[in-house]
């Protein structure tokens, strides 16, 4: 924990030495998600539902899965990048070293630039709070709560994932982004919109939708089912086949050489 | 002139190299593509008469979107010519005797040629053959088709020089990143590429038209489908041919004054 502290701070220190590209780098992670936002407003403009849900209720979903993908996207951006570190030999120096493999790539980068994106979804979040007061009880809290945290924990997973496929193609798989920039574009509705198929899809394959769709429903009281308000906690039972293969990919580990 | 077909040809086959990457991104555009269409299949059983396009002229929209999609990105950028502006190299490139403007225009135009022969057939031959609510179909008639291959090379045309001018503008900012995302974002709505543009409230979708932006795929795409017919084409190439010669005069005129005010600083 030490260590990160310090990793944590050497990157707030990089990033402060170029505030200009900083700044910019930020804002326009505000922009481009600002786009999508514009995109469902002007939809909602010409339409009153979609499937039974309001402007307001996509809104919610969409903040609420962009402030975990952001989220995980800050602090987990190392592994997003390990195809770089195999191929170029920092991963062989980190494992030279007497310290915690998942620390040193999760401090190899922390991108701070996607604060741009949260301030995105934090606007929407509130804006949503004020057209639509949800009536608040202590257990929707703590499920807003949960759904954001599973929703970092399942993102950080799949880069996790991608992370360890890169450990036996030996560089990025560009058709991974699907499932990561991919579910942030189309996370923008209830992930129901889409169809059974998909909805199966991501409830059992990979839990998008136990951190997003189910969890919405119980919160903006289309159910009051109370048990689909815990799926959140699935997302762990997605981690630990990640986790089991993160580990066989380190046992098979062969450098790239030089 | 046969310089620059030089130009074009080497770039061209530089950018076939790319196959896996090609494969892998037709691959994504896939998903993205069907996933597009199952988002504005939930808008129209939900609200069909609130569509402002025939439904099929959606799917063809979208299809058309990605397999095109190299052709019309507009965050894609030479780096490299941004480099040289920056670090001066760029001086090499004037005292050679051909127009800087040109070799530019040349290369971004066979960069962006050449990823997309690579996705382009196999996204428009498969989309031929899928199950009915997902498939891309013919033209309406012969006459939409010359205009479709009209407008897409007129569209192509104005995505290329409205990005030679921000390549030029970078002689004068240096820091060309805060224009490129103003360019970019703003340039993506205005071109349809978030949502196509009839789904903008209609003050908006008028007021579209006064940019550059919506003369791109936003014509080509929606001529194939027939949305845009007879009159409405003609008018429509008219503007894309008029934006040409505006934008293409005022590269060259920042080209020209950039050849003349230009100092390369140190040795």
């Amino acid at each position: 924990m030490k260590l990160y502290k310090r990793y944590l701070l050497l990157h707030i220190q990089t990033e402060l030495e170029y505030k200009t590209s900083f700044l910019l780098t930020a804002i326009g992670q505000f922009l481009v998600s600002c786009n999508v936002f514009i995109g469902i407003y002007f939809m909602f403009q010409r339409f009153s539902t979609v499937k039974g849900y309001s402007f307001e209720e996509c809104l919610f979903c969409f903040s609420l899965f962009l402030l975990s993908f952001s989220l995980a996207e800050m602090f987990f951006r190392g592994f997003d990048q390990f195809a770089s570190m195999i191929s170029n030999g920092e991963f062989d120096r980190i494992l030279l070293r007497p310290k915690s493999l998942v620390l040193q790539v999760l401090g190899s980068k922390i991108e701070f630039t996607r604060i741009g994106r949260m301030l995105q979804a934090l606007v929407m979040f509130v804006y949503v709070l004020l057209r639509q007061p949800i009536e608040w009880t202590i257990l929707k809290a703590c499920i807003t709560v949960f759904m954001i945290l599973g929703g970092t924990v399942l993102f950080a997973a799949l880069f996790v994932l991608y992370a360890t496929i890169c450990f036996f193609t030996l560089e990025g798989l560009e058709i991974f982004n699907i499932f990561t920039d991919g579910a942030r574009e189309f996370g923008k509705y209830p992930l129901a919109i889409y169809g059974k198929n998909i909805l199966l899809f991501s409830t059992f394959l990979i839990p998008y939708a136990c951190i997003q769709y189910y969890p919405f429903l119980y919160l903006t009281d289309h159910t009051t089912n109370v048990m689909v308000a815990f799926t959140p906690i699935a997302v762990l039972l997605f981690c630990i086949p990640v986790h089991l293969f993160w580990n066989y990919g380190i046992k098979h580990y062969q450098s790239k050489g030089s | 002139m046969r310089k620059y077909s030089t130009i074009f040809k080497i770039k061209f086959l530089a950018g076939l190299q790319y196959r896996t990457a090609a494969w892998a991104g037709i691959m994504t555009q896939f998903v993205w593509g069907f996933l597009e269409i199952k988002m504005f299949q939930a808008f129209y059983q939900t609200e069909p008469q609130s569509f402002p396009m025939t439904y099929s002229g959606i799917v063809t929209y979208v299809w058309l979107q990605q397999a095109f999609l190299s052709l019309y990105m507009l965050w894609f950028w030479e780096n490299d010519l941004f480099e040289a502006i920056q670090n001066g190299n760029v001086a090499y490139e004037l005292v050679r005797p051909v127009s800087i403007y040109n070799t530019w225009f040349v290369r971004n135009l066979a960069t962006r040629v050449s990823k997309t022969c690579l996705r382009a057939l196999p996204i428009l031959v498969i989309t031929f053959f899928l199950p009915p609510n997902y498939r891309l179909t013919f033209p309406s008639n012969s006459t939409q088709f010359l205009g479709f291959l009209l407008s897409i090379v007129l569209a192509l045309l104005i995505v290329v020089s409205l990005s030679m001018l921000i390549y030029f503008w970078a002689f004068y900012t240096i820091q060309s990143l805060g224009l490129r995302m103003i360019f970019q974002t703003l340039g993506d709505l205005l071109t349809g590429a978030v949502i196509p543009l009839p789904f903008f409230p209609t003050l908006l979708q008028k007021m579209s038209l006064f940019f550059p932006f919506a003369f791109a795929q936003n014509i080509p795409f929606r001529v194939y489908s027939g949305e845009i017919s007879g009159i409405a084409m003609i008018r429509s190439i008219q503007g894309q041919i008029f934006w040409i010669i505006i934008l293409v005069g005022f590269g060259k005129w920042l080209e020209f004054r950039v050849k003349n005010r230009m100092t390369i600083q140190g040795g």
